[in-house]
C-alpha cells in the first residue's frame, strides 16, 4: 500500500552487475519505500532473478558500476550475512536443501541471529518450538516439517512454504520474493500469498520477481516494473499487469525503442 | 572457490608447541642391537626379546605396501630413533613430583590431568613420548580386578597375560608396520578386564609425540574376558615439527564370551602445514577378535590429523553372533592424504557387522574409503550393512571409495550405500541470507553430517569430537 508518510527504503541508482564476465544488469534502477509491494515482470533472461542475487549479495555476480541505498545506508559494501541482519530477505527460487541439519535448528540459529542483531532475547530450543509451531499455523504447514533436513526431500510447494515461514520469522524490512509462485498449486498459491499478506505493512516492502499475473491477484501490488535486456523498461501499475497477460512482453520493447528513437 | 571458503579452511594447528624435556634417546637406526638396547632399558624377559626379534626377522623380509591412495617420500627407517624417554629427575611417586614443564605441556594441550581426570570420572594414562609417566585411578579400578597399566609394567607385573595375548590378534608378521611395531614397541597401554566385571568409568589415554625424530611404536592391548565391558577413549595432540614423523601403533581388541569393548578415538596430530610441509605419517594396525559367543566390538574414530593416514580398525567375529561396528569420521584438509576405512571378517554364524564411515575433504587434500567386508563359508546368516558417504568443501579436494565385498555363504545378506556431497557457494549463500556466516553454516552442515558417528562417542568425547571439527575448518571469514 502507498503512504504518504512512507520513507525510502530501497534506491538503486545505474546499477550494473556480471556474472562470468557476462554484463547481466545494465542500468537498473528503482525506488522503494515503505509499505509499498512492487511486482517485478519480464521474459526469461530479463535479469530478474540475477537483480534479486545482487541485492542479496551473491558471491558469483560483481557489481560493476551503479549504488544501492538501503534504509539510508550503503548495500553493496555489506557481506551478504550482514544484509540479512540489517533486514534484507531473499525468497529463493530454488531454496537449496541441506541434508542432515534439522530444519527446527535452522530456523532458530537465523531467528536468533536476527535477534541478537536487533537487541533482543534469543529463544531456547523448547521456547523457539512453540514460537515457530505458532507461525507454521499461517502457512498451513505440518509440524513433521521442523524434524526434517532443511528441504530435504520437499515438495516445491513445500519448500516455498519454509521460505515464507522464515520470512515470518525473520520479519524482513524488505523482502524479494524470487518467483515464489512457480511450481505451486493453486491451493498452495492461495496460502503463501495468504501469508506474504499477513506480513506486508506499513513498515516493511515487498518486491515479488514474477512471471505470471497469477500470483498478483492475491498479492496486488501498488507498482508493476517490466524489465527487459538488463534494466526496467516500463513502470505502471497493477493494470499493467493484466495488459501484460493480455499483450505478452513485445510491445513493451517496441514500445521503449521507439521512445528512444523519438528522443534521439 | 570463494575467499571465504578458502579462509575457512585455514587455521594454524594451535597445539604447535615444542616442550623443553631432557630426553634420553637412542642413536638413530635400527639393527638387533637396537632392540637388544631396547629390551634391556625396559629390563624385559627373554621371551619378549625373542617375540621382537622374531618380529624383526620377518620384517626384513617384507616391503612397505604401495597399494593405499597415499604418496610421500621414501622412509630411511635408518634415520629414525627407536627409543625416547623423558630423563626423570628422580622416581616418582604422586602427580605432584611430575616434571613442571611437563604438565605445562597438558595444560597447553587442555588436558589438565589430575584435575580433569577426578571431576570427568575419567582414569588418564598419559603417555609422553613412549614412557608412561603416571597412571591416575589405578587403584580404583584395582578394586574391582580391573588392570589398567602400561604395557611395560604389564610385562613385569602381569606377564602370563602380556604373554598369552600379546600378538595373538595382530601376529607379529601380519604387516610390514606391525611387523615393524613389534620389534620396537616401547610402551603402550595395557588393560584387563576380568570376567562379569563392568568397568564403572570410560578408561582414556592421551598420546603425544614430542621429541624429535624419535619415531613413536605404540603398543596397546585390550583383554575383556566373560561377560565383561568396558569404554576405552584414546585422543592424540602432536607438537609443530618440520620433519615428518612416523607413527606405527598396534592396537589388539580381545573379547571373550559375552563381552563388549568400546574404543573410541579422536586423532589431532599435527598435519603438516597449508603446503604440506611437517606432520606425521600414521600408519596404524588396529584390530579387534570377537572371540567368544555374543561378543561386541564397536570402534569409534575421529580423525582429523596427521599428514598421512592408514588406518582399518577392523573385527574379526568368530564367536557365533558377535557383532562389529565401526563408525568413522575422517577430515583431512590441506595437502592431507587418508586412506582408511575397515575389515568386517564375518567367521561364526549370525555375526552382524555396520559401517558408517563419513569422510570430510577440503583444501587440497585425498580422502580414502577402502574397506573390506568377508562374509567366510561358515558365516551362515551373517549381516552387515555399510554406509559410506564423503563430503568435498571446495574445488580441489578428493574423495575415493573403494569397498571390498567377499560373500561366501549364500545366507548372508550385505547391503552398502554411499554418497557424495558438496559443500559449495550456493549453500553458503543460503545460510548467509538467513544472516548465519560461513563458520557456523560450515559446522553446521559438518554436524549435521556426522551426526550418526558423533552419537557413538561418549558424551564429552562428543562435545570434544565437534569443536575439533569446527577448529580444524574455521579460520578468519574474509
Amino acid at each position: 500500500m502507498i503512504y504518504q508518510d512512507s520513507k525510502t527504503l530501497l534506491a538503486v541508482r545505474d546499477l550494473r552487475a556480471t556474472v562470468n564476465g557476462i554484463e547481466i544488469l545494465k542500468g537498473m534502477n528503482l525506488t522503494v519505500r515503505s509499505g509499498e509491494v512492487h511486482a517485478i515482470m519480464g521474459p526469461n533472461g530479463s535479469g530478474k532473478s540475477t537483480f534479486a542475487k545482487v541485492l542479496a549479495g551473491h558471491p558469483a555476480y560483481e557489481v560493476s558500476a551503479g549504488e544501492v541505498q538501503f534504509d539510508g545506508s550503503d548495500l553493496l559494501g555489506l557481506a551478504a550475512e550482514a544484509r540479512a541482519r540489517a533486514g534484507v530477505f531473499l525468497g529463493f527460487q530454488y531454496p537449496i536443501e541441506i541434508p542432515g541439519v534439522a530444519n527446527s535448528q535452522f530456523l532458530r540459529l537465523a531467528y536468533n541471529t536476527v535477534q541478537v542483531e536487533r537487541g533482543k532475547d534469543e529463544l531456547d530450543p523448547l521456547e523457539f518450538d512453540d514460537f515457530v509451531r505458532e507461525k507454521m499455523k499461517l502457512l498451513e504447514m505440518n509440524p513433521e516439517f521442523l524434524a526434517r533436513s532443511v528441504n530435504e526431500g520437499f515438495s516445491g510447494g513445500e519448500k516455498k512454504r519454509n521460505e515464507i515461514l522464515q520470512m515470518a520469522l525473520l520479519e524482513p524490512k524488505l523482502a524479494i520474493l524470487d518467483e515464489t509462485d512457480s511450481g505451486l498449486d493453486i491451493d498452495a498459491l492461495r496460502i503463501v500469498a495468504g501469508g506474504v499478506n499477513q506480513l506486508s505493512g506499513k513498515d516493511n516492502a515487498i518486491v515479488l520477481v514474477t512471471h505470471y499475473q497469477r500470483l498478483l491477484n492475491y498479492i496486488v501490488p501498488d507498482y508493476v516494473h517490466v524489465m527487459d535486456a538488463g534494466r526496467i523498461l516500463k513502470t505502471g501499475g497493477k493494470e499493467l499487469a493484466l495488459e501484460l497477460e493480455a499483450r505478452g512482453y513485445d510491445w513493451v520493447a517496441a514500445e521503449a525503442k521507439e521512445q528512444a528513437g523519438a528522443r534521439a | 572457490m570463494s575467499t571465504s571458503l578458502q579462509n575457512l579452511v585455514n587455521r594454524p594447528y594451535a597445539h604447535g608447541f615444542v616442550s623443553d624435556i631432557e630426553s634420553d634417546t637412542a642413536p638413530k637406526g635400527l639393527s638387533e642391537d637396537t632392540i637388544r638396547l631396547i629390551s634391556a632399558k625396559k629390563n624385559e624377559p627373554e621371551w619378549l626379546l625373542e617375540l621382537r626379534l622374531k618380529a624383526y626377522q620377518q620384517w626384513l623380509t617384507m616391503t612397505e605396501p604401495q597399494w593405499p591412495n597415499v604418496t610421500y617420500p621414501k622412509i630411511d627407517f635408518q634415520s629414525i630413533s627407536y627409543y625416547s624417554a623423558p630423563k626423570p629427575k628422580k622416581t616418582l611417586n604422586s602427580m605432584d613430583e611430575v616434571d613442571p614443564e611437563l604438565l605445562r605441556t597438558f595444560e597447553k594441550l587442555g588436558v589438565p590431568m589430575n584435575e580433569r581426570a577426578k571431576l570427568a570420572g575419567v582414569a588418564v594414562d598419559v603417555i609422553f613420548d613412549s614412557v608412561s609417566v603416571a597412571t591416575t585411578y589405578k587403584a580404583k579400578l584395582a578394586e574391582v580386578g580391573i588392570i589398567f597399566c602400561s604395557i611395560s609394567e604389564a610385562v613385569h607385573d602381569h606377564p602370563d597375560l602380556v604373554r598369552k595375548y600379546l600378538g595373538s590378534v595382530v601376529p607379529v608378521g601380519d604387516n610390514y608396520y606391525a611387523a615393524l611395531n613389534s620389534a620396537v614397541f616401547t610402551d603402550g597401554s595395557f588393560c584387563f578386564i576380568p570376567k562379569g566385571v563392568k568397568c564403572p568409568m570410560d578408561l582414556s589415554t592421551y598420546f603425544r609425540i614430542n621429541t624429535e625424530n624419535s619415531g613413536q611404536f605404540e603398543r596397546t592391548l585390550i583383554i575383556a574376558e566373560e561377560g565383561a565391558s568396558v569404554s576405552y577413549l584414546e585422543g592424540c595432540t602432536a607438537p609443530k615439527f618440520d620433519t615428518n614423523q612416523l607413527h606405527a601403533a598396534v592396537v589388539e581388541l580381545v573379547a571373550l564370551d559375552n563381552a563388549d569393548i568400546k574404543y573410541s578415538t579422536v586423532q589431532n596430530w599435527y598435519a603438516g602445514d597449508e603446503n604440506g610441509v611437517g606432520g606425521i605419517y600414521n600408519f596404524v594396525t588396529k584390530r579387534g577378535l570377537c572371540k567368544g559367543v555374543n561378543s561386541r566390538i564397536s570402534w569409534t574414530q575421529v580423525e582429523t590429523g596427521s599428514a598421512i593416514t592408514w588406518k582399518y580398525p577392523s573385527c574379526i567375529l568368530r564367536g557365533d553372533n558377535s557383532v562389529g561396528e565401526f563408525y568413522s569420521v575422517a577430515l583431512t584438509n590441506h595437502r592431507q592424504q587418508a586412506d582408511t576405512g575397515t575389515k568386517m571378517i564375518h567367521l561364526g554364524k549370525n555375526t552382524r557387522s555396520t559401517i558408517v564411515s563419513k569422510g570430510i575433504s577440503a583444501g587440497r587434500s585425498n580422502n580414502s574409503y577402502r574397506g573390506l567386508v568377508r562374509i567366510a563359508p561358515t558365516a551362515a546368516g551373517a549381516r552387515n550393512y555399510s554406509q559410506c558417504d564423503s563430503m568435498l568443501i571446495g574445488e580441489q579436494c578428493g574423495a575415493n571409495t573403494f569397498p571390498y565385498i567377499q560373500v561366501n555363504n549364500p545366507s548372508a545378506k550385505v547391503e552398502h550405500e554411499a554418497s557424495t556431497s558438496k559443500i559449495g557457494e550456493d549453500q553458503l549463500f543460503y545460510f548467509a541470507q538467513r544472516g548465519i556466516g560461513a563458520e557456523e553454516a560450515v559446522s553446521m552442515i559438518i554436524n549435521g553430517f556426522c551426526k550418526d558417528v558423533f552419537q557413538q562417542l561418549p558424551m564429552e568425547f562428543a562435545v570434544e569430537a565437534t569443536k575439533l571439527l569446527g577448529l580444524k575448518l574455521e579460520g578468519s571469514v574474509g
